[in-house]
């Protein structure tokens, strides 16, 4: 009997193709807003996730001056650090890794095709800190840093731009007055959070730059790598007491430098975001409603029509519960073939969406799942409720519906 | 001697309650037997319509008794009631009430299907009494596609399908003109005739009564008259 109660139901449903093509419409409208804008916001929220991750974890910037951040950064006034600071550092017990570092825009060139980029000077453990990897090639030796050697590591955008495809090591270019031998390339990162280029970059020993380019000892920054469990509130407390005993800071004088957690920078990322994948889900939220109600409305208007068939079927010597099945199964049918064509459509929304923003494509089954159950409740529960009320009534009262 | 095929005692139907309270029936003696072919007449109102569908078992009386075949169904529960519907009656209404947008054959398939035959027994047995109302070469077509003679051609070939005892016709020339009324009310006649099936027949119309041999006629809710027509 629930096998004809399907066969019955399925032949309403092509009997009846534009009913059944309208309820499937907004089941799929709503099970696919909802899909795609959620996706597409998690997508985004993943995105900035991962740029934190490359940020490193637990990384501290250290940099003289008052401020980090906004205008007037800087502090023009406050002397750099120099490498004793940075080795001085790397004996502390819950650091892991030290890169002090040197930044300035040069022209770097090979053959006849230059490129302006960001030099830094800095050592081996800028890997670490900047969570980068070797693509091609090796680091700096100890020998090198220590010598203040013309070798340097090229980031994947300058090795676009001066070698194309090809392998760049062994290769010498020229930065200002330096020729330098291409030791290793980095493995490409792509764009960072605000779309800036992360690849553009060439490193070089620090000392090389210190020496042989900027002709100081100075160190501009320095950002170091805590070990996994330490606490990084006590870390800065430790780094500012130790760093004030070294620049020789009395009581009264303020830090002439500053010690910044790259979380705090990411955490407001990540509050932005979430503001952003609210508003989406709210949106999509009103989307599922509007399609509840387009649902809600082809099933009522249907409701004098089905009525009178209902009456029919009664007469004709169908049971009450027949007439149930049969309705119940339609119902089902169209809100499951709805919600899966929605979950299809919704998932290659927010599949184009995210290659178009470049962010990761990233589905959460329980989304899809509370989309599809939502849209498919309400096709059920209006498709199933009005006929259930039909099917109590006397036959005579069900066949005189007007 | 066998109880007769309908016995209705002091049946009545009660429409609302206190001033508003409207009695359809009030208090109808009936009895029908095998093969009879009855119409019912009788003004708007007369509650002719209210005893058709209460002898169908559509409505349900509020007071008196029916016995159909000697057995008590006032007091029949839906779902028994749908399963007398199922095996001895069968209905042709006024307004066809066809499904739309399904054809003749499925139609008449209707009560079959939930007689539970399987669906080849149904195909043959629908096309069998579509070809005894006239309608071979139509079984694909939909309502839509039919003229009215032709769509209470199908009602009456989905009521003649389940294999009933009785065949309860309310007004159904009702919707027809003259020449097609003539038709379907011979139609009814042959099937009296020569299957033996009881009819009962709600009209209002004297030259569509002519056809039955028994004429009840009904006014204010009770029968007033009641005669059998003499010879054949």
């Amino acid at each position: 009997m629930l096998w004809e109660s399907v066969r019955l139901a399925a032949l309403a449903i092509i009997r009846n193709k534009l009913r059944s093509f309208l309820t499937v419409l907004g089941v799929v409208i709503g099970v696919a807003a909802v899909i795609a804008m959620v996706t597409v916001g998690q997508g985004s929220s993943a995105k900035v996730a991962a740029d934190v991750e490359s940020l490193g974890t637990d990384v501290l910037s250290i940099r003289p001056g008052k401020r980090v951040m906004g205008p007037g950064g800087g502090g023009n006034s406050a002397p750099p650090f120099t490498l004793k600071d940075a080795e001085a550092l790397a004996g502390m017990s819950f650091i892991r890794s030290v890169s002090p570092q040197n930044s300035s825009a040069q022209t770097a060139i090979f053959g006849n095709t230059n490129t302006t980029t960001s030099v830094t000077g800095t050592n081996a453990d800028y890997l670490d800190v900047g969570n980068w990897t070797m693509h091609l090639g090796r680091t700096f030796t100890d020998a090198e840093e220590r010598t203040g050697a013309a070798v340097c590591i090229l980031g994947e955008s300058v090795r676009q731009t001066l070698f194309g495809n090809t392998d760049p090591n062994g290769e010498t270019i020229r930065i200002k007055t330096l020729s330098c031998q291409v030791i290793g390339l980095l493995q490409a990162k792509g764009a960072g959070s605000f779309g800036q280029d992360q690849d553009d970059l060439i490193l070089m020993p620090i000392r090389t730059v210190q020496r042989r380019m900027e002709g100081n000892q100075d160190v501009a920054s320095i950002t170091v790598a805590l070990l996994p469990n330490a606490n990084s509130a006590r870390a800065i407390r430790e780094i500012t007491t130790l760093l004030r005993e070294r620049r020789k800071l009395t009581d009264a004088e303020e830090d002439d430098f500053s010690v910044t957690d790259m979380k705090e920078i990411a955490s407001i990322l990540s509050g932005i975001n979430s503001v952003l994948t609210g508003l989406l889900s709210s949106v999509a939220a009103v989307s599922l409603l509007v399609g509840g109600i387009g649902i809600m409305n082809i099933m009522l208007v249907s409701v004098t029509e089905r009525t009178r068939e209902i009456g029919i079927r009664l007469a004709v010597g169908a049971e009450a519960r027949q007439v149930l099945t049969q309705f119940l199964v339609e119902a089902v049918v169209l809100s499951v073939t709805g919600g899966v064509l929605g979950i299809v459509l919704g998932l290659a929304l927010a599949f184009a969406g995210s290659r178009v923003m470049t962010i990761p494509f990233t589905p959460d089954a329980m989304v899809v799942l509370m989309a599809f159950a939502f849209s498919a409740l309400v096709g059920v529960v209006f498709g199933y409720f009005p006929a259930r009320r039909a099917a109590q009534l006397d036959p005579i009262e069900a066949l005189r519906h007007q | 001697m066998t109880a007769p095929l309908i016995e209705l005692r002091g049946i009545a139907r009660v429409y609302g309650t206190g001033e508003a309270e409207v009695r359809a029936l009030d208090g109808v003696d009936l009895i029908i037997q095998r093969g009879e072919f009855v119409a019912i007449m009788g003004p708007s109102g007369s509650g002719k319509s209210t005893a058709m569908n209460i002898i169908g078992c559509l409505d349900r009386p509020t007071g008196g008794n029916y016995l159909f075949n000697g057995v008590e169904v006032a007091t029949l529960d839906q779902d028994q009631r749908a399963l007398l519907r199922r095996h001895y009656l069968g209905f042709v209404f006024q307004g066809f009430n066809l499904l739309a947008r399904t054809t003749a054959l499925e139609n008449v398939e209707l009560p079959l299907i939930y007689k539970g035959l399987p669906r080849t027994d149904r195909v043959a047995r629908a096309m069998a009494a579509l070809a005894k109302v006239g309608l071979q070469g139509r079984e694909g077509h939909d309502p839509s596609q039919l003229s009215g003679g032709q769509q209470q051609r199908v009602a009456i070939a989905r009521a003649l399908a389940g294999d009933p005892m009785v065949i309860l016709a309310d007004e159904p020339t009702g919707n027809l003109d003259s020449h097609r009324s003539h038709e379907i009310m011979q139609l009814l006649q042959a099937l009296n005739r020569d299957e033996g099936i009881t009819i009962v027949m709600v009209t209002h119309e004297e030259d569509i009564a002519a056809y039955a041999r028994r004429l009840v006629v009904f006014t204010d809710g009770k029968i007033v008259h009641d005669a059998t027509k003499d010879g054949t």
